[in-house]
């Protein structure tokens, strides 16, 4: 696990191949987030404040138990509270930890103009390179879960790295390490998927949650955090879980089609105008007519 | 004018249509350079945001942070360079019937066969094109433009704000590029004297003549003679 986090398979804004490529054998990291064991706490936002060296700042009171609205620049880590009625008029209140997800289809390092600015490694982890990153906010209109976020003082993006340092390292994340009640699970991809399915099947089952999921969104590509869910139907009562997550159709327009389009006609407007130069040469000035010399 | 306007015996009619006329005013030709250096910065960064293969251009101009933080203010210098030109030349940018008719015969234009062509004002139908789309261009990046400086300002339920921006800031941003190639090509090689004009401010007379007839009239007072 540890040395997969050394190999590259995507650098944003990149000309040319990709340094250490196939290095690995393939170990993809994963992230399990069970909302049904979730109680709030918010001990993992404070592990990922701690570990990643922000200081706690100010929280803002919108009448849940919710710290902020959003994740911000220096909050990579948010509990989402949503107080949800069921048809049966019974409350639910559900809790989702909110982070990057690293996709494996990365909205952000598609938008990306920076080289290097944002990495995906053979484990599955996408993160920025600060260093790199020109502040341009492309990755915030590519990402489709609302993670990136721009920092006005550093003019840099920032969000969640899944604990690189840490992963790297063989150590789990700072958020799974200080979970209470053992909803945050940390292993390879297919051990979370059969552990999030167990978990899945058993509320399912026994628990009596008909709807009760797996959330792994293909429209990404799958993700290397995934979810256990009551309502897998219903993502979004999960503080706005998008129920079918894709890079922005614009932003594959920009950056596929309308790409080699743009550059086509570049180079075609370029080769065109140079032809026409030697098939018919310059335009010169021609002499006066005689009648328009004389005086008028 | 027109009664000083005349040939003297003594002068040749080469020296007749080698003499100059003012086309461009001083200030005309700051504001045009002005443009230009803030286009070419423009584009520059632009495309260093465009392709991995041209962000080596951003390096160029200060490197990549140093080009998202200038790019929008030189958008707005470029934008204050086009506004004024709008003020100045808005007149003589409007389309006429001899424009119209011009624009039928581009293809005597693209040839080089400019004598088959009817009568051109100050500025001929590609000019007139080239400075409305300029303009309508410059006012879409401008608006795009915004949505993409202050990103981060909009919230998630304006995403679709965002989404639009890039796409239509990237496709108007090519429209112009067509336009400034265009635009070079021709001032630069193809049509001799037009290059000078912007620097020095004139033309020759012959130059006047043969490209921009009706203009030439205009100013030097001469009457049109009869068909």
């Amino acid at each position: 696990m540890s040395q997969a986090s050394t190999e590259i398979v995507r650098i944003s804004g990149h000309a040319g191949t990709v340094p250490g490529a196939g290095m690995n054998r393939e170990f993809q990291v994963c992230k399990l987030v069970d909302t049904t064991t979730c109680i709030g706490c918010k001990a993992c936002e404070v592990a990922c404040l701690e570990w990643n060296g922000y200081t706690f700042t100010e929280t803002t009171f919108d009448n849940t138990y919710q710290t902020m609205p959003e994740t911000a620049w220096n909050y990579w880590n948010l509990i989402k509270f949503n107080e949800h009625e069921r048809e049966d008029g019974s409350m639910m209140l559900l809790m989702r930890k909110d982070q990057c997800m690293h996709c494996e289809e990365p909205g952000c390092l598609e938008a990306c103009p920076a080289d290097a600015a944002i990495v995906q490694y053979a484990n599955g982890i996408v993160d920025f390179q600060e260093a790199h990153c020109i502040g341009c906010g492309y990755c915030v209109t590519g990402c489709p879960f609302n993670i990136p976020k721009f920092s006005p003082e550093a003019h840099k993006v920032f969000k969640c790295t899944l604990c690189n340092d840490r992963v790297s390292v063989g150590l789990e994340p700072a958020c799974i390490k200080a979970c209470p009640t053992g909803c945050l699970h940390f292993g390879t991809k297919s051990e979370m998927k059969e552990l999030a399915q167990t978990r899945a099947d058993q509320l399912r089952d026994v628990s009596g949650f008909a709807d009760a999921g797996v959330y792994d969104p293909p429209g990404v590509g799958g993700t290397h955090v995934i979810y256990v869910l009551h309502d897998a139907k219903n993502p979004q009562l999960y503080g706005g879980l998008p129920k079918d997550p894709h890079i922005p159709y614009s932003v594959w327009l920009w950056k596929k089609p309308l790409k080699w389009l743009g550059n086509l006609a570049m180079i075609g407007g370029i080769v065109g105008l140079a032809l026409h130069y030697l098939r018919v040469g310059p335009k010169k000035e021609e002499p006066i007519s005689p009648e328009d010399r004389r005086p008028s | 004018m027109s009664t000083t306007d005349t040939v003297p015996h003594s002068r040749t009619s080469t020296a007749f249509d080698e003499e100059l006329i003012p086309r461009y005013t001083f200030g005309e030709r700051v504001n045009h350079w002005f443009g230009a250096v803030t286009y070419i910065y423009l584009l520059m960064t632009g495309l260093a945001f465009w392709s991995p293969y041209l962000f080596w251009m951003a390096a160029v101009v200060g490197g990549g942070p140093t080009a998202r933080f200038m790019h929008p203010w030189f958008g707005l210098l470029f934008t204050a360079s086009l506004f004024w030109t709008f003020k100045e030349w808005r007149r003589d940018m409007q389309m006429d019937d001899d424009d119209r008719k011009w624009a039928h015969e581009i293809e005597a234009y693209i040839n080089n066969e400019d004598e088959k062509l009817p009568p051109v004002g100050r500025f001929n139908w590609g000019q007139k094109l080239f400075f409305w789309g300029m303009l309508f261009s410059i006012i879409l990046l401008l608006l795009s433009g915004v949505a993409l400086w202050y990103t981060e300002a909009l919230p998630w339920s304006l995403r679709y704000l965002r989404y639009a921006a890039v796409l239509v800031h990237a496709s108007v941003a090519l429209i112009t590029i067509g336009l400034f190639l265009i635009h070079v090509y021709m001032s630069t090689i193809l049509e001799e004297g037009s290059f000078g004009s912007m620097v020095h401010g004139n033309v020759t007379r012959a130059w006047a003549w043969t490209f921009h007839r009706k203009w030439y009239y205009q100013v030097t007072g001469r009457s049109q003679p009869k068909q």
